[in-house]
This record gives C-alpha cells, structure tokens and sequence, in this order.
C-alpha cells in the first residue's frame, strides 16, 4: 500500500469550508493511503457497512483498501425536520483496510489533521466501544472516537462478518460526516450546515438539500408506508435472495439481503414489528448475509 | 538483588479492563517466575490507557545449580525393584550411574542429579510470553493478519532486568513484538519514543511525557482537580466514586474543565442531568450549596492545551451536552404527553421470562398481590397499593426508560405525579425495586412497602415454580438479592407476615394465569431457601446460625418478625449464667434419655407418674415442671419470649439439684422409668421455646 507520508506539523493545504468540501478532503486524503474510492452503493443501506465493498471485501485472504461515502437511511430516526441533530437520511464516509495496517491510529488522527482538527488544541480519545451488527453477523472490538466528547468516528477491528471469522483482519472507520461537520463548522443544527463552500456564487445550506426529504420521509416512515406491501416485499427479497444464492449469484443475493434488511427497518419504523418478532426478523436476515457471505468467498476461491 | 520492569504499550484499553488486567498481569508473570524456582520481594503492576506495566523487585540474577539426590532400593534387594528404579531415572539409566549409601540398617543406591540454577533473564522472557499467551481479557481480539490476540493490538514491549533490555519477543503470528527499552509518552503531548532504565527511571520520564503510571495516583488527581474545579465556581462536586474510576481509566493526563449547562434543561429532573452527563459523557455534577443540580459540569481531558485548546475543548463539551439533553427534553416532553397508565397495554410486547409470560401479566398478578398484601401493612390502602403496581412498570415503554434504563421508577414517578397520581403512588412507582442490596435505602411507606414486597415475592414464587433456582454461584435472575430484599422489608418494617401464606397467594396468582405450567407451590423450598439467607443476613449483623436454626427447626415458624424476637430472647437467654447453665444441664438431661432410649429399644416420653416420684428432687422438678409448662405456653401466645425465657430459668435450680442428687438408672425399673420420663420432659418444655439441640458451643 502506497502512502503519503504524514507530517504531522504541516498545515493542512485547504482546510474544508463546506459538507462538500469535508468529503472531498476526506477522499483525497484517504486516496493518498492507497484507499480506492469508490461511489455510493445504489440502494438503500442503514450503514455504510452494508456496502458490499465492506462487507463482503472484509472476508478472504485478499487485501483491500476502499473509501467512500454512504448515504445510510435509518427510518426510525425521522425526526419531521424538527430535530437538530436527528436525521433518517444521512451521511456516513467509510474507511475499510485489510488488513489493518499497524498505523490505523495515526493514518485516522492523519485524516482529523487533513480537515481541520488539531490534535493539539483538542481533547481526542478512543473509547471502548465494541461493536456489533445482528442483521450482519458481525462483530469487532475498537472504539468510538471522541473529540472534544463528540464521537467523531467509530473506529473498529472487525473480527467477523456474516458469521464467518475475518482472516486477515479489516479495520473499519466510519465518521458520521453531519455531526462532524457540525462541529468543523460550529453549527447547532445540521439544516444550517454549507452545503458548499459560503463564499461561493450560489451558496447552499444543508436545508436547502435535504429539509423538504427529512419532512415526506418521516410521513412515509412513520406513517404511510404500506406495511402489508413491506411485508409481501420482505419476503419476496428472502426468496429470492435465495433463489440467486441456489445459482451460485452472490453479489445479486446480497442484493437482495439489503433489501430485506431495509424493509424491515421501514416496518420496525412502522411499529409493525412486535418486540416478540423482532429478533425472528433479525435472524431471517442474518441467515441471508451468511449464505451470501459463504456464498462470495467460494466464488472468490473458485475465481483464483 | 535485582528488578524486572515489563511494559505492554498496546493501543487503547477499555477502561473498565484495566485494573483487573493490571493484577492478571502480575499474577500470570509472578507464577511463571515462581514456576521456575524464583523468589522475589515485592511485585506492584499498573495500567493507565495505553500499557500495563509490572515491577518485580529483588529477583536473583540467577539461583545456583543444586543437587538432588534420587533414593533407590536397598543393595541387594530383587532385580524387580532395581529394574523399577532405573526406568524412574529415565532411559538408559544403568546401575553403574549410582552411588551407594550406608545408613544405619545396610547399604542403599541412590542416584545423583545435577540441576542447573535458574538464569532469571530467560526465566522472565518465558514468564512474560506466558503471561502474554494466557492472558485472560474479558474480550480480545485478532488484527492484521495475526493470529495473536491482545485486547487491542499490541505494539511494544518493555522487558528490563537490572537494567538492560531482554532478548525475546512475542510472536503474534504474521508480525512479532520484540523486547526492548524503549516505551512511549502521551499519545499527543510527547509523541516519541524513549529509552528507559528501570522503573523509577520509567516512572520518572512517562511523567515528564505528560503519562501518570499509577491508576490511584491519576484517581487522586482527577479528583483534586474536579473538586478544585467546583470550588472555583462556588459550587461542589457530587460524590461518584465509580465515575473516578472510569475517568481515571480514559486518561493518562488528566486536565479537568468547568462547563455550563444550558438553562433551558435545568427544568430536566435532576437525575435525567446526572445520568446524562455520566452515561454518555462522563460528566461530574456540580451541586450548589444547598445541594440542589448546579447548572456547570466537570469534564476531564486527556490533554494539556493552550487558553485556545481549552476553550476548545469546553466549547465542544458543552455543544455534545446540549445534543444529549436536547434528546433528553425530547423524550421528558413527549413522555408526559400521555398517560403513564395508557402505556400499561405496552407491557404486553414485553416478557418478563419466557416460560412466566410477559410484564403485562406480572402487573395483573401484581396488582392483585400488593393489594392482598396490604392487609399485612399497617396504614397501607389496599386501592392505592393496587394502583401503583398497576402503574409500577408502566415507565419502560417510556423514550427515556427506552434512552436511560437505569432511570426505570424514577421517571415512572415523575410521570405519575404529572399525571396527578397521589403521591404515595408515585413514590411506591420509584421505590418498588427497593432494597437493591444490603447497602440500598429500604422503603417504609406502606404503599411502596407492598409493592416492592409483591414485586420481589412475584419474581421468586415465578422462578422457583419453574425451578429455575440460585446454584453455587449462579444467581442470573437475582433472586438472593430478591429475598434480602423481602427479608429486609419485612423485618425493617416489622410486618406480621406469614411467609407461607404469602407465597402460597403469589403462586396463585400464576396458576391463574398459566395453569399447569404453574406447578405446584414452591413455598416449602422458599422456606428452606429464606431460612438459608436469613442466616447469612443475620450473621453479617453478627447472629449466630445456630440460634436461627434453633428458632427455625421447631417448623412452623415463617413470621420473621417473631422469629427474630425469639432469636435474640434465646441469645439474651444463653448468654446469661441461668441459660448456659440449663443447656448444659439439657444437654446432659437429653443425652441420658437418648442413650436409655436406644438401650431399651423404646421411648420414655409418657406421662411421669406422680406416685412414682420418691425424692424430694425429683418432686421439686416435677412441680417445677408442672408450673413452668402453663407460664411459658403463655408467653410465647402472647410473643412475650423474654418472659418465656424467664419462666425457662426458673427451671435451673430444680434440674442441678436434680442431676446432684438423683440418680437416673435407679435398680428399680419403675423408678428409673419415671426419671427418664421427667427428664423428657425438661426436653419437651424447653422444645416449646427453641430446638435446643441445635445449639453449638
């Protein structure tokens, strides 16, 4: 892996101005450590992690290095537009290396430094935080990283994916880019955030963007989305999930497992979903992103 | 004489890891080094974020080699016996190898081994991989492509005796750690790595690269600077040792800030602030001089920093604050907005345990309970008993419960008094999970007291229906600290409360609800198991079980209340000179009978025949008996057990004069009959009052 190398006392060439301006440093930064960049999957994931750039790319022997952005969607953190700091379309930039590489600490305080974050003149810690994705199978250990007691960035060592042990071992990085930029940009409501740089011709809030989206989708979330339809969707995603699985198509059948995992999300958000069923949910989709997990790493075999 | 300095400088350590690490590390190298035939004088291990480290002092560099002479058979004994010897030697031992011995009795072989001494340094490098391999982390972890695991990955290793570096490493797999002198500073105030030469050394430069090795030494401090911190602003620091703990565990160079909450939350209940700050943010709560939620916070950086640094990071701080209590108002706004009693129909979603149903079905039986219960309550009202276990679990379904569990109860008062509930209903919604240990505030009102009585009552009926017992160590539904808690309700309280009844009416209730499932009443196992706590309570207050057991074994007796009135008249009792002196006079009076029994293959416990009686002992005794019997069945049906005791007392004179004077196994049967049947007696009578067979001592 081909690096830039960090100086730690150098300035930063152009500290970001905008939400724009902190993915684009984010990326530019992360490609100089040998990441490739990628775009956005193009569906619906409640985390960057759903990308299967990470978690598939997180299983098999080969190394992999990616950044991207992910717009995630949790349709139980709607808020109608009315809260701050409460969103259920946002933002995650992704970070995935394998394997970890010994410097993932300094590499990640190298990417605070890029934005605009001075070590020196903060208080940043990494704090226990393990986590955890049942709809996944997954599971590492590492931390949240707190800059000034604001989790920045959840910083992980994934030790397994899909129910099957991660070998070598990926770190994942994931900064939250809307509180992130908050704090860079000292605003209290994300609405207020520039969007693009403000000394620019047109400038453009984050309200302007994604105001009227938070208002219709919180309606639909919480109160239109046609649950019986969810349900029919949820399981046609199932079997047909495994229906691709039986012809040997992983990357399809993943496919479909996200799909799954978002209309149940949507139907957790509905409140369709008994405290009861809950786990049952969780589990059905669990079994899809395992038998497509096994699934990826044979084709990666067979493939060479 | 010499040290060993170990460091393992590893990326963050959770902060609740790191003291028991610290131990687990010295203990693991402390037995390798045991293992291997070293002593030392003194071993001290720490942690701060980044690194555990241990100190072993006064190790020899090296122990010396030793002989050891291996006994063998006798010169001349059978080729059996020789043959034996040697294979324990090992292979291809011949006789030719040993030596012969003359002692008192002929000549023996023995064999001579030489041991080589220890050399300490390849000693310490295996004792520290050892130490390494087994560590015994909560939770570990793999990176990179090793196959090692740490707590988070592992990047050095200080491994120093008397000064110079070790040779060794740890294999990690793909990657190794060599040992070495050199260790690290302050992740951003001293960035760079340095040499070290031993501990004091160690100690010594990690201070001056901005790190304090000692956790109690960075506690003291955390402290001081809070405290300091509060006082500057008048106010101060609500005590919270467990959050010392932790914070002293997020740090290595602990620099505390004063910041202020935004007015707007101060209407927030006081512990939506505390638990707030502290769950997520690890903020001390200031108090004001009256005691009352200040509207400033505490917050310790890992970080020294210039004016503008500070303001930084207090900036920040108080911008996260203002998320998290804005979340708070959130939910204490929307929560209020219905009726803690329109949530009870949410319990339904929730189990309690899966084979004793859901929480909506616990409230039913609840309900029913505390009302039951509340006869047994002085002042209690059977209404609002029955209201507030309606309501008492009615806050989970709540955002807040949902965001701060451990608020469960306090909120549910809150939104019972917004709701205009009374409020003894709202303070019995609070304090029903009351008692939470021996430590823990027991409640009194009566509304509270039934409650938290039917809930704990509910919990250990339901589990032991299921035989889902406390084993060993095993506790996993807390029932022994259920049953201290009702132990502890009831005597605090002084409730006239039969145990028996009160399981038998809590099983009941779950037979109603779930039939069969219910099996059948466990209450004779609760006894057993209520017996068994109540021992180990009293023995923490320094009662004797014996005197328990002595109370418990007549059966009968599951009215706590009276049963420690009995227990401390039987220890006033025995502890003065008329009481010690009638046990050992029962004693002798019972093992007479016992053995008289067994000879005659039959018992002595009818009726003493009055014209059998020919000394004046054994007359005196008799009327003694005759008196007492009525006195003391009175007094225990009116509880007077001191006046029982008493009436026992007066027992002594007769019985001494009896045993001095009389002798049991008269040659006429007729007689000695009759005496065996007066000494039962003395047994029966003071049986009345405890079972003084079980007294020890």
């Amino acid at each position: 892996m081909v690096r830039r190398k960090i100086d730690s006392t150098q300035e930063p060439v152009e500290t970001p101005r905008s939400f724009q301006g902190l993915i684009l440093t984010l990326q530019q930064y992360w490609a100089a450590q040998g990441c490739v960049v990628l775009q956005p999957y193009d569906m619906e994931v409640g985390a960057g992690t759903f990308h299967p750039a990470t978690t598939l790319r997180a299983l098999g022997p080969a190394s992999w290095n990616a950044a991207y952005v992910q717009p995630s969607r949790r349709p139980a953190d709607g808020r109608y537009g009315e809260n701050p700091n409460r969103l259920q379309h946002y933002y995650q930039f992704q970070v995935i290396m394998k394997p970890s590489p010994a410097d993932a600490q300094e590499l990640y305080l190298g990417s605070l430094r890029a934005i605009g974050i001075d070590p020196a003149r903060h208080d940043i810690r990494f704090v226990e935080d393990d986590w955890e994705s049942p709809t996944l199978g997954a599971w590492g250990l590492g931390w949240e990283v707190w800059c000034d007691g604001m989790e920045v960035t959840q910083f992980t060592y994934f030790q397994q994916v899909g129910g099957i042990e991660c070998d070598p071992v990926p770190v994942e990085l994931t900064y939250g880019l809307e509180r992130l930029a908050m704090y860079l940009f000292d605003r209290r409501s994300v609405y207020d955030l520039p969007f693009n740089d403000p000394g620019s011709r047109a400038p453009v809030l984050y309200r302007d963007v994604f105001h009227q989206a938070e208002v219709e989708y919180s309606r639909h979330n919480f109160e239109h989305a046609d649950v019986a339809m969810l349900l029919r969707h949820f399981r046609d995603a199932e079997l047909e999930c495994e229906a691709l699985l039986a012809r040997g198509l992983a990357l399809p059948a993943y496919d479909q497992c996200i799909k799954a995992s978002h209309r149940f999300n949507l139907l957790d958000a509905r409140g369709a979903i008994s405290v009861a069923e809950r786990q049952a949910y969780i589990g059905r989709v669990r079994a899809l992103a395992k038998s497509c997990c096994e699934r990826w790493l044979a084709n990666q075999a067979a493939n060479g | 004489m010499a040290e060993l300095l170990v460091e393992l400088f590893s990326e963050e350590i959770p902060a609740r890891m790191q003291a028991r690490a610290a131990d687990d590390l010295q203990r693991l190298a402390c037995d390798g080094l045991k293992a291997a035939g070293l002593s030392w004088t003194s071993a001290r291990a720490f942690a701060t974020p980044r690194r555990l480290a241990l100190v072993v002092d006064g190790l020899p560099l090296a122990t010396p080699d030793r002989v050891e002479e291996v006994k063998g058979p006798r010169v001349g004994a059978p080729e059996q016996a020789v043959q034996g010897f040697l294979r324990k030697l090992g292979e291809g031992r011949t006789l030719d190898d040993c030596e012969t011995r003359a002692d008192g009795k002929g000549e023996s072989w023995v064999f001579v081994r030489r041991v080589a001494g220890t050399d300490t340094a390849s000693a310490a490098v295996a004792a520290i991989r050892a130490a390494v391999a087994q560590f015994p982390w909560p939770k570990s972890m793999r990176w990179g492509a090793n196959r090692a695991s740490w707590v988070r990955p592992l990047h050095g290793v200080v491994a120093l005796l008397d000064g110079r570096a070790l040779e060794g490493a740890i294999e990690l797999g793909a990657g190794r750690v060599a040992f070495g002198d050199h260790t690290r500073g302050h992740r951003f105030l001293a960035p760079g790595a340095f040499a070290v030469a031993g501990f004091a050394d160690y100690r010594d430069r990690l201070r001056q690269a901005f790190v304090v090795l000692d956790p109690a030494e960075r506690r003291a401090e955390v402290e001081r600077q809070a405290r300091a911190v509060a006082a500057a602003q008048g106010l101060v620091l609500k005590d919270d040792p467990g959050l010392l703990d932790e914070v002293a565990g997020l740090v290595e160079w602990p620099v505390a800030h004063a910041g202020t909450i935004d007015a707007e939350f101060m209407a927030l209940p006081p512990e939506v602030l505390a638990t707030s700050m502290r769950a997520h943010q690890r903020y001390f709560t200031l108090l004001d001089q009256a005691g009352s939620t200040a509207p400033r916070f505490v917050v310790v950086a890992n970080m020294a920093t210039d004016e503008a640094g500070a303001a930084n990071i207090v900036a920040g701080n108080e911008r996260v604050l203002r998320a998290r209590l804005s979340d708070a108002k959130f939910f204490w706004d929307q929560d209020r907005k219905a009726r803690l009693d329109s949530r009870v129909p949410a319990l339904r979603e929730r189990t309690f345990y899966a084979r004793l149903g859901t929480l909506e079905e616990k409230v039913v039986r609840l309900q029913a309970l505390a009302a039951e219960l509340a006869a047994s309550i002085p002042g209690c009202s059977r209404e609002q008993a029955q209201r507030a276990a309606l309501l008492a679990k009615a806050d989970l379904p709540t955002g807040m419960v949902g965001e701060f569990p451990e608020l469960q109860g306090v909120m549910g008062r809150y939104y019972a008094l917004a709701d205009g509930e009374a409020p003894a209903v709202a303070e019995a919604v609070r304090e029903h999970y009351s008692p939470l240990g021996p430590g823990d505030r027991c409640p009194s009102a009566p509304v509270s007291v039934a409650v938290a009585l039917a809930d704990k009552l509910d919990t250990l009926v339901g589990f032991f229906a299921i035989g889902e017992k406390p084993t060993g160590s095993k506790d996993p539904f807390a029932l022994r600290r259920a049953a201290l808690g009702v132990i502890r309700l009831v005597v605090e309280n002084r409730l006239r409360l039969g145990l028996s009844a009160a399981f038998d009416a809590a099983h009941r209730l779950y037979a109603g609800q779930l039939g069969d499932a219910a099996g059948a009443s466990p209450a004779a196992e609760l006894g057993a198991f209520f017996a068994d706590r109540l021992k180990v309570a009293l023995k923490e207050q320094g009662v004797r079980h014996d005197l328990v057991d002595a109370v418990f074994a007549p059966g009968g007796e599951d009215d706590l209340v009276r049963l420690l009135a009995r227990v401390e008249a039987l220890r006033a009792f025995l502890g003065g000179e008329d009481g010690a002196n009638l046990l050992v006079a029962f004693r002798r009076g019972a093992n007479i009978v016992a053995i008289e029994e067994k000879k005659d293959g039959r018992r002595h416990d009818g009726e003493v025949v009055p014209a059998d009686l020919v000394l004046d002992e054994e007359n005196a005794l008799d009327a003694a008996l005759r008196t007492a019997t009525p006195v003391v069945e009175a007094a225990l049906a009116r509880e007077d057990f001191a006046a029982a005791m008493a009436a026992l007392a007066g027992l002594r004179a007769p019985v001494d004069a009896f045993f001095a004077q009389v002798t049991v196994n008269d040659a006429n049967p007729a007689l000695r009959a009759n005496r065996l049947r007066l000494l039962s007696r003395i047994r029966a009578t003071l049986g009345r009052v405890a079972d003084f067979t079980r007294i020890e001592g």
